[in-house]
């Protein structure tokens, strides 16, 4: 236990690049922690914002950043996602995100798979996205195992926060992944959950194997994390009856902070988990019965569970080409759209846009996150306009108060195959 | 222009110059003839039996239009009444029609998706209602997606929130040959004959890549690679060109063969193909090998390299359909780029934003807009009216219905859309969309709003924007 605890003191990590003193002027600032301010400065230094204010004043010593006419906000926080584990999905050798053979559940640390070189890093950092919760899918039961956070700084080689988290399938894939059916599942989890607190207590010898052959030891002991408060527990369920179940979670184990993943169905339970202060991750764009467990889909689920008084974060809890992390921006403007519409519940433009910054950094405790105040970490960006916005293009990423790289494997083709480029002398392949 | 394709063989195809013109057969041509000796012409057995619904004379005004062909009118109008486009500028006349203002908002002709697996892999995505991969033999050209479509499919609805008034539904890519695509109008009917749109040619679903040598070599069956699939599809063609010439030789009826009549209506130019292709080199065998048989591309779906080959695929006259920004989710998508569509624009080829999603169908607009912003980001000067051409003519063009549908022009099919706001912004939506002249969708009115039958008693019923 020691060496967890060891672990997730240490897991933090600074990149090793030149800090600069920066000033970020004249830019339309979005805080998220009070009306935006127009034409302000941003400060950073040494990895922290410094100051907020209205005005441009460029201080000794500080290299100035022209923001004027753009955006300034605090970097994208990707609520839930897969980046660096997975660098193609349909590749297994590359895709480290489930273990369908492996005797581990609950114990695998996501954390260990991460690659610091995957491409997908740079393709999401250069879209404004500074950071993200990254999880696991599950593999042979419905314990996926621990997932972490990851800063997309350049030159970041370990989670900003290991073991941040344990995920869980409920629903339709723990049913299927617990033998069959919802009571299978129910029994998994709480079988497994009790395990654990037996192991807490330090009576391992009383655990009866017969309840739960699959479950080995270091699974019980990883789960002792969630019951301890260590790690909230993220669930992933959609229909509302199923939503309702494992809101008993939390009153059966006072310790056990619940998130719930995906929630499609979560607007017809809207108050129950208002009332249980639970939060919510979502991708918010399902609005088509896909699966039996969410015939209640609709556009409109975000909305209405915000307006019940539901702490909702926006991430993508699938590896899908269909939903990519960088595009979360979009996926938040969506949610504007849709209070526009007639009949339609969403979100405010600031509702919106803390789903993809301050809403996630809230939901796993990451201080300082998600808001551009004085101390906040110095993970800043600034766009050509509206953020949420299709037609925006990020123009200066900041992590940790250091200007990013903004190329990637895919600017660097796009480049290497422009229209109109010269193919008389040489192939392309000594284009770089 | 198909038929110009086929000049490399043109002395072996000289015999079905009849049955060969530019403009694909109607649905309603007649059989017996063609079934006398002749290439058989299925075609007439699968008879549309779509039906306009009642509108009325509609005049929009003061509205910016994107007219699909690449022009753009602010301040304009557009007017229409007994299913077709009749007047469209700066004013139209508004007698005997319902004037609506369109202050601040905007018109675009019906948005058409050339890749949908809509109603053939429906929602809920369950087993039973897996029915768009013939996975039973890498040369399936017999069956027809229209024979899988389920016309409750729940997703309609959700398309048609997004705009899309014509949709091109496609057996999917297990299988070299995969069967016959066809063309739906997105109105719910009791039948997949009631949405088939009527005179719309019949397509060819074909795949190279990765997935019908996986499906296929995991089974110790051919296609196992690569060239195991370009072999495959070439002996396919081989046998559909000996087909041809016997039965254009043949006297009196014969005994029909199913795959080799799809294959056969592809030689004569009347059925379209629709390549899925991912990467620049297979694309690029795709192309040789339809030479060497006579045959035409009409387009290649996916082609997440179209940018590294747009000029070989612009002088062939072949479109490129292909996502936003897809990429990385197999080895063959690795090299997805977000430029592609703008890239591949801007080289003078034919781009289309295509789906191949439920969800992305749903927002073709927004993803035609992202691909834009990010050819601007290397320079390009593309127009959104311009750009707005990826889901309207471009698409029609591929489907030979440009004729029909794709541009807001007098005499077209009144397939129309007035948006909310700039239809470019992540913000607008649709708040009409009119389909052959009737409202289909009112975002003001839940009575304009469709309920599949699944759907119906249903948590949500109804909620459905």
């Amino acid at each position: 236990m020691r060496k967890i605890l060891f672990a997730l003191l240490m897991a933090t990590s600074v990149p090793a690049l030149a800090q600069e003193r920066i000033a970020i002027t004249g830019g339309k600032i979005i805080t998220n922690n009070g009306a935006p301010i127009e034409g302000g400065t941003v400060l950073l230094n040494d990895g922290v914002v410094i100051g907020v204010s209205p005005g441009v004043s460029v201080p000794a010593g500080f290299t100035q950043v022209d923001a004027t006419g753009k955006w300034v906000t605090p970097g994208v926080i990707a609520g839930l996602s897969q980046i660096g584990t997975a660098e193609i999905a349909g590749n297994s050798s590359t895709n480290d995100l489930s273990a369908r053979r492996s005797p581990g559940t609950a114990a695998l640390d996501l954390d260990v798979a991460l690659n610091p070189a995957e491409t997908s890093i740079p393709v999401t950092r250069q879209e404004g996205v500074t950071a993200a919760i990254v999880g696991p899918a599950p593999g042979r039961t419905l314990f996926a195992g621990q997932g972490f956070v990851l800063s997309l700084g350049e030159g970041v080689t370990a989670p900003l926060r290991s073991r941040a988290f344990q995920y869980v399938s409920y629903g339709e894939r723990g049913s299927e992944l617990a033998g069959g059916s919802r009571p299978a599942a129910w029994n998994e989890l709480t079988n497994a959950l009790e395990e654990a607190q037996r192991s807490m207590r330090g009576r391992k010898g009383e655990r009866d194997l017969s309840q739960d052959p699959r479950l080995t030891p270091e699974d019980a002991e990883a789960l002792t994390l969630v019951l301890r408060s260590a790690q909230p527990l993220l669930v992933r369920v959609d229909r509302a009856s199923d939503i309702r179940q494992v809101l008993k979670l939390p009153r059966m184990y006072p310790g056990l902070r619940l998130v719930l993943v995906s929630a499609n169905e979560g607007w017809l339970v809207a108050d129950e988990i208002a009332r249980a202060g639970v939060p919510v991750i979502t991708l918010g764009m399902q609005n088509r019965p896909e699966n039996f467990e969410y015939l209640g889909a609709t556009m409109s689920n975000v909305g209405r569970m915000a307006a019940a008084g539901v702490k909702v974060a926006l991430g993508t809890p699938d590896l899908d080409a269909s939903f990519q992390p960088r595009n979360l921006p979009h996926y938040a403007g969506n949610m504007v759209a849709q209070a526009r519409l007639p009949g339609g519940v969403g979100l405010t433009w600031d509702q919106a846009f803390a789903s993809i910054t301050k809403t996630p950094a809230e939901i796993f405790g990451l201080a300082g996150q998600g808001v551009l105040k004085q101390g906040a970490r110095a993970d800043v960006v600034i766009w050509s306009g509206d953020p949420l916005e299709l037609s925006t293009q990020t123009e200066k990423v900041f992590i940790r108060g250091v200007p990013q790289n903004l190329e990637s494997r895919q600017t660097r083709l796009a480049r290497r195959y422009l229209p109109g480029r010269d193919r008389t002398q040489l192939p392309e392949a000594y284009t770089r | 222009m198909r038929i110009v394709a086929v000049g490399l063989l043109a002395g072996l195809l000289a015999g079905c110059a009849t049955t060969s013109g530019p403009k694909p057969v109607a649905a309603s041509a007649p059989p017996p003839a063609a079934l006398q000796g002749g290439s058989p012409e299925a075609e007439g057995e699968v008879k549309s039996t779509y039906h306009a619904w009642p509108g009325v004379p509609t005049v929009v005004s003061n509205v910016t239009i994107y007219d699909g062909k690449g022009g753009r009118i602010d301040g304009g109008a557009v007017r229409f009444e007994k299913g077709k486009v009749t007047a469209i500028g700066a004013s139209v006349p508004t007698d005997g029609a319902t004037v609506i203002d369109g202050t601040g908002k905007w018109v675009t002709p019906g948005i058409i998706d050339i890749h949908s697996h809509l109603g053939d892999y429906p929602a809920p995505g369950v087993p039973a209602h897996s029915d768009g991969n013939e996975v039973t033999s890498p040369v399936r050209p017999e069956v027809w997606a229209i024979h899988s479509v389920w016309p409750q499919d729940p997703n309609f609805s959700r398309a048609l929130a997004g705009g899309v008034t014509v949709l091109h539904v496609l057996p999917g890519s297990a299988n070299l040959f995969g069967g016959r695509g066809v063309t739906l109008k997105n109105v719910y009917g009791r039948t997949a004959q009631d949405m088939m749109m009527p005179d719309a040619p019949w397509t060819l679903k074909m795949a190279c890549g990765e997935n019908p040598k996986r499906v296929y070599g995991s089974r110790n069956q051919m296609p196992g690679t690569r060239m195991g699939n370009v072999a495959m599809m070439r002996q396919t063609w081989a046998n559909a060109r000996d087909y041809q010439q016997r039965m254009k030789a043949a006297k009196g009826p014969q005994k029909r063969d199913l795959q080799m009549e799809t294959l056969a209506g592809v030689l004569d130019g009347k059925i379209l193909v629709q390549n899925h292709c991912y990467r620049a080199d297979e694309m690029a065998n795709v192309i040789q090998l339809s030479k060497e048989f006579g045959y035409k591309v009409t387009a290649f779906h996916h082609a997440v390299e179209g940018y590294k080959i747009a000029d070989l695929l612009r002088d062939n006259g072949i479109c490129a359909a292909m996502w936003a920004d897809w990429w990385g989710f197999k080895l063959e998508s690795y090299d997805g780029i977000e430029e592609n569509l703008p890239f591949f624009h801007a080289s003078g080829g034919c781009a289309i934003t295509h789906s191949d999603d439920a969800d992305g169908i749903q927002r073709l607009n927004q993803e035609t807009a992202k691909a834009l912003s990010d050819g601007r980001k290397w320079g390009l000067q593309i127009r959104d009216e311009e750009a707005w051409t990826w889901i309207a003519i471009n698409p029609a063009k591929a489907l030979g219905i440009a004729d029909k549908v794709g541009s807001l022009e007098p005499g077209k099919q009144a397939d129309v859309v007035l948006w909310n706001g700039n239809p470019l912004s992540v913000y607008s939506r649709p708040e009409k969309v009119w389909i052959d002249g009737a409202l289909m969708y009112d975002s003001n009115d839940p009575k304009r709003r469709p309920v599949s039958d699944f759907e119906l008693g249903q948590p949500g019923e109804g909620d459905r924007k």
